[in-house]
């Protein structure tokens, strides 16, 4: 009796020890919140210690510009951490907003979800329209208006956005028999995304075997929805995704590449894309300023020469980001300082000068550096130019909050359903309205 | 463990049932016993309430209402509203209709997979703490890689299986839109991973069927297979059934394959939710669409199921038995 005793507590002891260890394994492999980001480098020892939470390789760091601002503010210093997607930066930023802990001091926001956090989340975060040094004049209007809520407070900077042009193959064109200069190219096409479909079958007509004309159906419904003066939200904030006749019609004209196979049929930013870049695998893709750089490292060195930029058809807005400083923060006055130095016409200017993404401060197109810009690339094409006129001419749409979630459901769902599976546009589109109210709780 | 520490309070008095003028240190060193074991496993059910039982109990609160993630504050009371939506919901019935699909193409040749690998891992032969690593090494491999590894090989245009497809003369197969297709791609990532734990699991449970019994089979002139049905498969009833259980409780979480399989739209598993289960589902309702309460009741009615299935396994087989 007694040994079995003794024996009980040395296994209840044993089992409080595992019972600690695991605990203690537990905290061990908690996931690094943005607090303990990674180092940049200098300046632990600083007195104020600033984040910026960001998704992707958002460029502010390896556009050098935060060690330009430590060197500006010996006393500040910098730290970023990123996650890699989107879609998993963005509910751990509403979380994090809501519970008012685990917040970066400055937050990146990506241009579909800037409504439901300007409109949601407003009060949670800083007023950066009244901060000095911020001029509402330096910003492109609608890039401002994004950035307002309703009662007028400004709680998100544009960084960049994301302006169309069309890149293309030049060997590919010359080998089905269409001009390759980028004038004559953008002229194939100028006005209408409907000559862009014709250009397309005449390319189709004599392009070489396994080549398509372009990337995805959905590139080209993006392509055409960013230009349209209303998409998938009224001024009011109503959803109107299934009654605007320009969603149609930009549903119909990426389906009709897809019924005449004048696509690749791939999907946007998947490895499969990622190889069609490098492989040739079709000959044009609608591209905003910022995906220059993608193609540049998908195509490689092989591409070199052989790919060029247009004008589009007609001008749009696609992709952009904004920066928040929620109101959670320990060092709320730095970081509203540095996130309207961040976004300051002369940092945009060098975003876009080192990393491409085309500046939203009106006021940096006039810079020499944006304004006289040549991409090596791309043979050298005036890509300053090219995407300063596509940027002004891209029409005031209102952004509703569940922009991007709409973009989504309609390009990864029905419109890869039509081009991949050869689903009936119509029902397609049926299916598609019906997941959209799903998503959206109507 | 937790028997034996049971087993002590009860065992406590009995001890002492003689000493009735047991001086007061003796009766408080008597009260401390009895009382340590509680104390001791105390840590347990404190953590298991904290991280266990609240976060269950508040699930289901919060599926009795409408919250969104923007607002977790301004929740509003809809009863069973969450719930009786399922009942017309598509989305959910396909979700529910997909799990059970990639269940039953995952688990059933995965258990036979890993039967007949256990056997083979059984029979002596050399190198067989090799053999045994090896086979569980995909359980040791993380979700992610391996899923991201075989999202490539199943690619359209440049997957090795669609390139040994084209090599035998067939067609190339649409791994990610088919809807029969994706469904056994992603039941192939779950049979890789699972396949060796589970054979593993047999082949300890072989291990403790007598050899004699073997042999005496053997003397009667059964054949290899007649001892595998008669003699192995008994003894391997309850390591069955438990690898049953751990599997359909598995299928019912099943979610980072399809999550990664699919490559763009990724929570609505395919451009058709043609693989999206009902964790991915519930994922996609609570972190992408930001619904936390229509989440939770998903939450719950996976846990209601599960219950439900096991249910009525419990019950045919007591009336087998019986």
């Amino acid at each position: 009796m007694g040994s079995g005793r003794r024996r009980a507590g040395r296994y209840g002891i044993a089992l409080a020890l595992l019972l600690a260890a695991g605990l203690s394994a537990g905290c061990a492999s908690d996931p690094p919140g943005p607090a303990r980001a990674r180092d940049a480098g200098a300046g632990g020892e600083r007195p104020v210690t600033l984040t910026v939470g960001v998704f992707g390789s958002f460029g502010l760091k390896e556009a050098g510009l935060y060690d330009a601002y430590m060197r500006l503010h010996p006393d500040v210093a910098v730290r970023q951490s990123s996650v890699e997607r989107n879609e998993n930066y963005y509910p751990q930023l509403i979380t994090h907003l809501v519970t008012g802990s685990g917040l970066a001091d400055v937050q990146a926001v990506e241009v579909g979800n800037i409504a439901e956090v300007v409109t949601t989340q407003g009060h949670r975060l800083e007023d950066l329209g009244a901060a000095p040094g911020v001029e509402r004049e330096a910003f492109l209007p609608w890039k401002w208006a994004q950035g307002t809520g309703r009662d007028g407070r400004t709680v998100a900077l544009g960084t960049d956005i994301g302006p169309q042009a069309v890149c293309y193959r030049k060997d590919l064109f010359a080998r089905a028999g269409l001009p390759t200069d980028r004038e004559a190219v953008g002229r194939l096409w100028a006005g209408d995304w409907r000559r862009f479909l014709e250009v397309g079958r005449r390319f189709a007509a004599r392009a070489p075997k396994g080549v398509a004309f372009t990337d995805s159906a959905s590139g080209v419904m993006a392509a055409v929805l960013v230009g349209a003066p209303l998409r998938f939200y009224d001024g009011r904030g109503e959803l109107v995704v299934g009654s605007n006749p320009a969603v149609r019609e930009a549903w119909d004209l990426g389906a009709a590449f897809a019924r005449h196979g004048l696509t690749a049929r791939l999907q946007q930013f998947t490895p499969g894309w990622d190889h069609g870049f490098a492989d040739g695998g079709f000959a044009t893709v609608v591209c905003p300023a910022w995906m220059l750089g993608y193609i540049e490292d998908k195509a490689g060195p092989a591409g070199r020469g052989r790919w060029d930029v247009a004008a589009a058809p007609r001008s749009g807005n696609r992709g952009g980001s904004f920066l928040v400083v929620p109101s959670a923060g320990r060092h709320r006055a730095e970081a509203v300082r540095l996130a309207a130095w961040l976004t300051a016409p002369a940092q945009q200017a060098r975003l876009f000068e080192r990393r491409g993404s085309f500046p939203s401060a009106s006021a940096a197109l006039a810079l020499p550096v944006v304004a006289a810009a040549r991409h090596p690339y791309f043979g050298d094409a005036p890509v300053g130019a090219i995407f300063t006129a596509a940027a002004l001419g891209v029409p005031r749409a209102p952004v509703g909050p569940k922009e991007g979630l709409v973009a989504q459901h309609l390009s990864d769902g029905g419109m890869l359903q039509v081009e991949q599976s050869g689903r009936d546009p119509d029902e397609a589109w049926a299916g598609v309205l019906r997941s959209i109210d799903n998503a959206l709780d109507r | 463990m937790t028997s034996e520490a049971g087993a002590l309070p009860a065992a406590a008095p009995g001890e002492h049932a003689p000493g009735e003028h047991a001086p007061a240190v003796r009766r408080r060193a008597r009260g401390a016993a009895r009382w340590a074991p509680y104390g001791l496993v105390a840590p347990f059910f404190l953590l298991f309430g904290a991280f266990g039982l609240f976060p269950l109990l508040y699930t289901g609160w919060a599926s009795l209402h409408r919250v969104e993630l923007t607002a977790p504050d301004e929740r509003r009371w809809v009863g069973l509203r969450n719930y009786t939506r399922l009942l017309d919901d598509p989305f959910f019935w396909n979700a529910l209709g997909n799990t059970f699909t990639i269940g039953v193409l995952s688990t059933v040749p995965q258990l036979l997979l890993a039967l007949g690998m256990a056997h083979l891992l059984d029979v002596r032969l050399r190198g067989r703490a090799f053999f045994r690593l090896v086979a569980l090494a995909p359980y040791a491999t993380s979700v992610a890689a391996a899923t991201l590894v075989f999202a490539l090989l199943f690619g359209r245009e440049h997957g090795p299986v669609n390139w040994v497809l084209g090599g035998a003369g067939l067609a190339p197969v649409d791994w990610q839109n088919g809807p029969w297709a994706s469904k056994a791609a992603v039941s192939a990532i779950v049979v890789w991973r699972w396949t060796g734990y589970n054979a593993l699991i047999y082949l300890a449970a072989m291990q403790t069927v007598p050899r004699e019994l073997y042999e005496a089979a053997a003397l009667d002139g059964a054949s290899r297979w007649r001892q595998f049905v008669h003699v192995t498969l008994p003894g391997l009833r309850p390591a069955l059934l438990f690898t049953v259980v751990v599997s359909t409780i598995g299928t019912t979480q099943l979610f980072g394959e399809p999550l990664l399989f699919g490559a763009g739209a990724a929570a609505t598993g395919g451009a058709d939710h043609q693989f999206q289960t009902l964790g991915l589902y519930l994922y996609e309702q609570g972190w992408v669409n930001l619904h936390l309460g229509r989440a939770a009741a998903i939450a719950w009615v996976m846990l209601l199921a599960l219950g439900a299935v096991f249910g009525a396994a419990r019950l045919l087989g007591a009336r087998r038995a019986g």
